[in-house]
């Protein structure tokens, strides 16, 4: 379910690294609390974010999400796809619905993220937080 | 609010129906409710195209009973509950003595002496002692709502999914009529009423037989591809039939007028609780007046943020989101009364952005006839 070379956060994002370059999309998890997803807001291309502040926001139709960066970096590129078929989101969140791709700032920030075991365990709390 | 650890969240009889289905749960009004089941957007459309069933029996009951029952009903609604027939139902707000509104309901005629009042979940008990406090006409009151179960069929195909499984003729039962019948065999109150914009009927039977009607339903309306809705749709589906939903539209310090509801605020009848003041109102002119509006973009408007007029903060969103069968991004606002023509240009602060937004006419959907 949660690709084992991502990395991830509390905030449900996940981010996959390539050399210096980072992508970051939101989890399977945070897809389905969000429910449908109808627009996605992005930052522009070459706008510099910091690691844990904000990057844009993800709607459903009961809700608006605000997405957290990962790490820090400079945006190189935000997913196209998304634009009109934000919905993407719900079916391929690990894959084609990417959000952003960023030029890491210290491509070491993310040896302080979870590895895909641990974000499974940490959801896994969080739903029996949700259920009792 | 009570946080859910402190207060047990209350269920209805079908609690463990939804969660077998797989419903995402939320807290509404102190119940542990089902938000959606496959999605809101496909539930939206399959009550706009087909048909939807929904478990309401969160909602509140409350039963008038005795020779004082109208006078009662009079005294503490805004509608003029005497122009009810047997059979009958109307929507009404129950009024504050400030002319604003405790809570809004059905008001159900079962006889001269004998009115059943559906209310919203979470204002029940608060209905329930405003009531008894303006008693002053020796009427029988009686909160009746754990008597009651409370499905909503609706859409285009709700009438002959429900005919399945009732002898009783409901193209009969016009809209806002009732009528008492059996439902697979069991007793309900069959109305001819909803909260989504669309034809349908919302039924109200005791606790102990809603896993069978749910059952029974689902199966009935199989062919015609029913599926279980959540509050989620109810609440996209009631605000593309710009329909009000208390705590948002309106609450204790909105007035009917203010509301857009001068239809069900009858002062011929007067008096009545807050008519004084009503009448005042109406003389003096509204300090704001409730707006549709679409937005321009692609953004949404929603819940509480601040409307821009020229620039500056003139009024609040109090529902905004995707109106899924409309495909635009849709909401309600209170604006300056001299800010309310079709067409207007406003705008709609989004986390501190202004977007563009223009004030369109209510309802945003109205059903083919």
């Amino acid at each position: 379910m949660y690709p084992a070379d991502y990395r991830y956060t509390k905030q449900h994002e996940w981010i996959k690294v390539q050399g210096d370059t980072g992508t970051i999309g939101i989890t399977d998890y945070a897809q389905q609390e969000l429910g449908d997803v109808v627009f996605v807001d992005l930052p522009k291309v070459g706008a510099k974010i910091s690691g844990g502040k904000s990057l844009g926001s993800v709607e459903s139709v009961k809700a608006v999400s605000e997405i957290y960066s990962p790490v820090s970096g400079e945006v190189t590129e935000t997913n196209p796809l998304l634009v009109d078929a934000p919905e993407k989101i719900n079916t391929d969140p690990h894959n084609t619905a990417w959000l952003i791709k960023l030029k890491l700032a210290d491509p070491k920030e993310v040896a302080g993220l979870m590895d895909a075991a641990a974000y499974e365990a940490y959801i896994s709390e969080q739903a029996k937080e949700h259920s009792a | 609010m009570n946080t859910p650890a402190a207060v047990e969240l209350r269920k209805t009889a079908l609690n463990s129906v939804h969660r077998r289905l797989g419903a995402k749960m939320v807290n509404f009004g102190g119940w542990d409710m089902p938000l959606e089941y496959s999605g809101i957007i496909a539930e939206h459309q399959a009550v706009r195209t087909r048909a939807g069933l929904f478990d309401v029996s969160h909602m509140g009951e409350l039963e008038i009973r005795g020779p004082g029952a109208l006078a009662l009903v009079q005294w503490v609604s805004c509608n003029n509950a005497a122009k009810l027939n047997v059979g009958q139902a109307h929507y009404s707000g129950l009024m504050t003595s400030r002319g604003t509104f405790v809570d809004d309901l059905l008001v159900h005629k079962f006889s001269d002496t004998h009115y059943l009042l559906c209310v919203n979940a979470g204002n029940q008990d608060d209905d329930f002692r405003h009531i008894v406090a303006n008693n002053q006409f020796d009427a029988e009151i009686e909160n009746s709502g754990p008597r009651y179960s409370q499905l909503a069929i609706q859409g285009p195909r709700a009438t002959e999914t429900l005919q399945k499984l009732t002898p009783s003729p409901l193209d009969s039962i016009r809209y806002y009529h009732f009528a008492f019948g059996k439902v697979s065999g069991v007793d309900c109150l069959i109305a001819r009423t909803g909260y989504t914009g669309e034809d349908g009927f919302e039924i109200y039977f005791a606790p102990e037989y809603s896993e069978k009607l749910w059952a029974d339903l689902m199966q009935a309306g199989e062919s015609a591809g029913m599926i279980p809705c959540g509050l989620g749709a109810r609440n996209t589906l009631r605000l593309e039939a710009g329909m009000c939903l208390y705590g948002h539209e309106i609450d204790d310090t909105t007035t009917p007028w203010e509301a857009g509801l001068a239809w069900i605020c009858k002062m011929e009848k007067a008096p009545f609780l807050g008519s004084d003041v009503l009448a005042q109102q109406k003389q003096t002119g509204l300090p704001r007046k409730l707006v549709g509006f679409e937005m321009l973009d692609k953004r949404i408007g929603r819940d509480g943020y601040p409307v821009l007029i020229g620039g500056h903060e003139a009024g609040r969103v109090t529902s905004g989101c995707p109106a899924p069968f409309l495909k635009k991004n849709i909401g309600m606002a209170y604006v300056p009364p001299n800010s309310t023509a079709v067409g207007k240009e406003i705008e709609i602060s989004i986390r501190g952005q202004a977007a563009p937004a223009r004030i369109i006419a209510l309802p945003f959907y109205k059903r083919p006839q």
